[in-house]
């Protein structure tokens, strides 16, 4: 059976509140944080980019997985739908960084917020299939949000790291399904700078159904209710849509909490449901059950199961905590400074 | 080894001059110091000379400039050492009269720095350091010496005020010459005020970016002689090179290319750090004379910057320091500097330094001190009065 | 002027996952790795990975920035003493410039040094962060 064997994610310091970007755009901060459940989110420096974030996840993960040498890790893929090339996969340089090339295969993925649990779902049955002993799953994005527009509150960064294999392992992956339709609810044609979406059409017919598509399935896969369940993470584009699936699929807020992090991330896309799922495994105790299920606009949802062994004890602190980075040592900027650094500001070059 | 001299010496005008290219500064220069030093002809030709290709996209200088001083035919080279370039053709115009191979040598130094943007100066001036390790990271000149500054604050407690000491002293001097980019005189207060370029130093403790050329005439004392001009001997010459990278020195508040060149020259000259009376020093950063003034012993580590406060490197002190105004003051063309330190130096050992700059006292002996970089290379000529 | 893609690719080792080089004889390591141990002019050597953790030996913050660097400035820059006594050069990040001090604690992390404009290659490398955790 495959599993996780290492996990880690590293987050920016930076953080922007909810007022600090209302107060530009004459929006209404109290109605954008009651009705997103959202405070503030990351921000990711000029230096930092889907590559970096990646780069310190992936050690974090190599931390936890304790003896894998990168040399025998067989596969890099990493989810983003802000990868800094548009023809050059981040892939390699992480695999350069960690000193997992030459003999490894590379892949970027992209399908909106879930390219990274898609990374997570290949390298599963690259392990299943036999074919390598370790491969590198990431999820990582420095999202952007049209200026003035509602996903300007919520576009942030972060990254998550998942080292599957066979032996060794943190978590087992019990099942995984894939639920996917052709659905217009939020793209980007090429050389767009920001996404468009379609409003309040994100919602009911993209995010819900499809995430209690893949979850209704793998429950049913899996002959599992919420209820056997320790834990559940969902995809987080804000506070409230987490929440308002979990309750309707017929999980709780004590089950959704640990991976519950939008509030104060913000949404980091791609990395969004696995990130949580670092946050979760960080408490997890052997033998808890965890339903993770991602979304991807455009559309998709891919949902695990995954059961904690007894190894997650010894790893769990091998690296620096999700909680930690979210809460701990932040860096608050104002509206120019955020501006500057996320290239907003048009410049004469 | 025979007997060497300088017996002409000539500068173009320094400064940001827009109406002279790099081929008519150097000739300017030139032709000055031949006219004084009453030559009728010379053997060879030695020019510094930084970066030309990167500031006017010109190389083969050596060709060019005998070409334009009407010279055709004579053997000439570029000396590249980044600010030690002056120097070095100083050194390599030394050694060829001192081994015989020729009589009469110009060592010149010429940097055109106004010809292009102020970036792609900044650009060119970063090509001196450790292009991978240093400037890939975004160090710039300022701020590997402010590196240096708060490394020798740290360990010795120097201050700002001893920092600003150099910068005064060093305008006050250049006030009175002639040649000087920055003629006028500065107060402690406005260094401190002064635009903040890369902590601790600001735009005051830093030398400009300078059009100019300066140019000497080496020679054997026989021909010195014979030519009825006033000249200097050179005693010794000296030169010695460090870690490019500023970390991977075992101690950033000391400049060992410095000391190493110093112990050479002097070495050669027969005459020790104690011999010597006064010296041009390359302060291209105001921290930059307090380090070298210790690394070559003339002052104990920690000293220099007290001593400086007190004046004693003031004109009228024990041991006059850069009475030219210096780089800060006079200007730094790159290139050229440490061939106008041997200007200057020939200027005070002859009595003809200009405006009341001229140091009091019997002088007898005399010290050059040029710099590459951040001191990865150095060179340092003993001269005396003939 | 450009940083040409073949010179950053050379330096990816030290770059990227900052590899020295350990002479036989002295047991010295030097970075960026060397054919020839200054100190011994020994020239047998093993190729070794730096520690990831040091102190601020020596800083400085840059306010004129060149050009490429001109949206990151105010920048620090510092010479960083790892663990094991090697030196480096570096710009600190995630840290406000009136922060850094000779002594403080620091700890390697991958980001994005420099970029060609909009069009060139991204060159990645090492900076350095206070060290919180």
């Amino acid at each position: 059976m495959a599993g996780i064997v290492g996990y880690g994610a590293h987050l920016p310091r930076h953080r922007i509140k909810v007022e600090e970007i209302a107060k530009v755009w004459g929006a209404d901060a109290p109605s954008y944080k009651k009705g997103l459940m959202l405070r503030e989110k990351s921000v990711p420096p000029p230096d930092m980019d889907t590559i970096t974030l990646s780069v310190e996840a992936a050690k974090n993960a190599l931390k936890r997985a304790g003896n894998v040498e990168p040399a025998d890790i067989g596969a890099i893929y990493i989810g983003s739908e802000s990868h800094p090339y548009a023809v050059k996969p981040s892939g390699t340089t992480v695999a350069e960084a960690i000193g997992a090339t030459p003999d490894i295969h590379c892949a970027d993925f992209e399908f909106a917020c879930k390219a990274g649990s898609e990374a997570m779902f290949v390298a599963l049955s690259h392990i299943d299939s036999g074919a390598m002993p370790y491969a590198l799953a990431i999820a990582a994005d420095t999202s952007q949000g049209a200026p003035s527009d509602a996903l300007e509150f919520s576009a942030a960064a972060g990254a998550a790291a998942f080292i599957m294999g066979k032996k060794n392992l943190i978590a087992e992956c019990l099942f995984t399904h894939s639920y996917m339709t052709d659905m217009p609810d939020f793209w980007r044609r090429e050389h767009q700078f920001y996404p468009q979406h379609g409003g309040r059409f994100t919602g009911e017919e993209a995010y819900f159904a499809h995430t209690k598509g893949a979850t209704n399935a793998i429950l049913k896969k899996s002959g599992m209710a919420p209820k056997d369940f320790t834990y559940a993470v969902f995809h987080q584009p804000n506070g409230k849509f987490p929440q308002r699936v979990a309750f309707e699929l017929g999980f709780t807020q004590e089950q959704i909490d640990p991976g519950w992090l939008a509030p104060t991330l913000g949404n980091t896309y791609s990395g969004a449901s696995p990130i949580g799922l670092t946050a979760t495994l960080d408490v997890a105790q052997p033998g808890d059950l965890i339903m993770m299920c991602s979304y991807g606009s455009g559309a998709g949802s891919d949902a695990f199961v995954w059961r904690v062994t007894e190894r997650i004890n010894e790893v769990r602190d091998k690296a620096v905590r999700t909680r930690k980075l979210l809460e701990k040592n932040l860096i608050y900027v104002d509206y120019g400074t955020y501006a500057k650094f996320r290239r907003k500001i048009r410049k004469n070059d | 080894m025979r007997d060497v001299c300088v017996v002409g010496v000539g500068m173009s005008q320094w400064g940001e001059v827009w109406r002279k290219s790099l081929r008519q500064l150097f000739v300017d220069a030139a032709l000055k110091a031949i006219n004084n030093s009453g030559v009728d002809h010379l053997d060879s030709l030695y020019v510094g000379c930084m970066s030309s290709g990167l500031f006017v996209g010109q190389e083969h200088i050596g060709a060019l400039m005998a070409d334009y001083l009407g010279m055709q035919g004579l053997p000439a080279l570029r000396v590249e050492s980044a600010c030690a370039g002056g120097g070095m053709a100083v050194r390599q115009a030394f050694i060829e009269v001192a081994s015989g191979i020729s009589d009469i040598v110009m060592a010149a130094g010429v940097e055109k720095m106004t010809d292009c943007s102020g970036d792609d100066a900044t650009f060119a001036l970063a090509t001196a350091a450790d292009q991978e390790y240093e400037v890939f990271h975004g160090a710039t000149f300022p701020g590997l010496y402010a590196m240096m500054a708060h490394a020798h604050m740290h360990k010795y407690g120097t201050t700002r005020e001893m920092l600003s000491a150099v910068s005064v002293k060093n305008h006050k001097n250049g006030a009175k010459n002639p040649v000087a980019q920055y003629p006028f005189e500065i107060k402690p207060e406005q260094v401190a005020k002064s635009v903040m370029i890369a902590d601790p130093l600001h735009i005051l403790d830093c030398s400009p970016i300078t059009d100019g050329a300066a140019a000497v005439i080496v020679t054997t004392q026989e021909v010195a002689k014979k030519l009825a001009k006033p000249y200097i001997k050179v005693l010794g010459s000296g030169a010695g090179t460090d870690a490019m990278a500023l970390a991977q020195r075992n101690d950033i508040t000391t400049i060992k290319a410095a000391t190493l060149a110093a112990e050479r020259a002097l070495k050669m000259a027969s005459k020790t750090i104690n011999d010597v009376q006064f010296a041009e020093v390359h302060d291209c950063f105001t921290i930059a004379e307090i380090v070298l003034l210790e690394s070559m012993g003339l002052y104990e580590p920690g000293k220099a910057g007290p001593a400086t406060l007190a004046g004693e490197t003031a004109l009228d002190g024990k041991f006059p320091v850069n009475s030219s105004g210096g780089l800060k003051s006079k200007g730094h063309p790159v290139g050229a500097t440490g061939v106008a330190q041997i200007v200057e130096v020939y200027k005070q050992l002859t009595g003809r330094a200009e405006n009341g700059r001229q140091i009091s006292g019997s002088l007898k002996i005399g010290m050059a001190q040029n710099m590459g970089g951040s001191g990865a290379s150095s060179v340092v000529h003993i001269m005396e009065v003939a | 002027m450009t940083m040409f893609s073949s010179r950053n690719w050379r330096e990816y080792p030290q770059r990227y996952r900052l590899e020295a080089s350990k002479f036989k004889k002295s047991g010295k390591t030097y970075f960026p790795p060397r054919a020839v141990d200054p100190e011994t002019g020994d020239t047998e050597f093993e190729i070794v990975k730096l520690p990831d953790t040091g102190e601020v030996l020596t800083y400085t913050v840059i306010r004129v920035a060149p050009a490429q660097w001109g949206d990151q400035s105010p920048y620090a820059l510092a010479i960083v003493k790892l663990t094991d006594g090697t030196r480096l050069m570096g710009q600190m990040t995630d840290c406000d410039v009136e922060e850094v001090k000779i002594g403080m604690e620091v700890r390697i992390e991958f980001r994005r040094v420099q970029s060609e404009g909009h069009h060139g290659v991204l060159s990645y490398g090492y900076k350095f962060v206070p060290k919180w955790y």
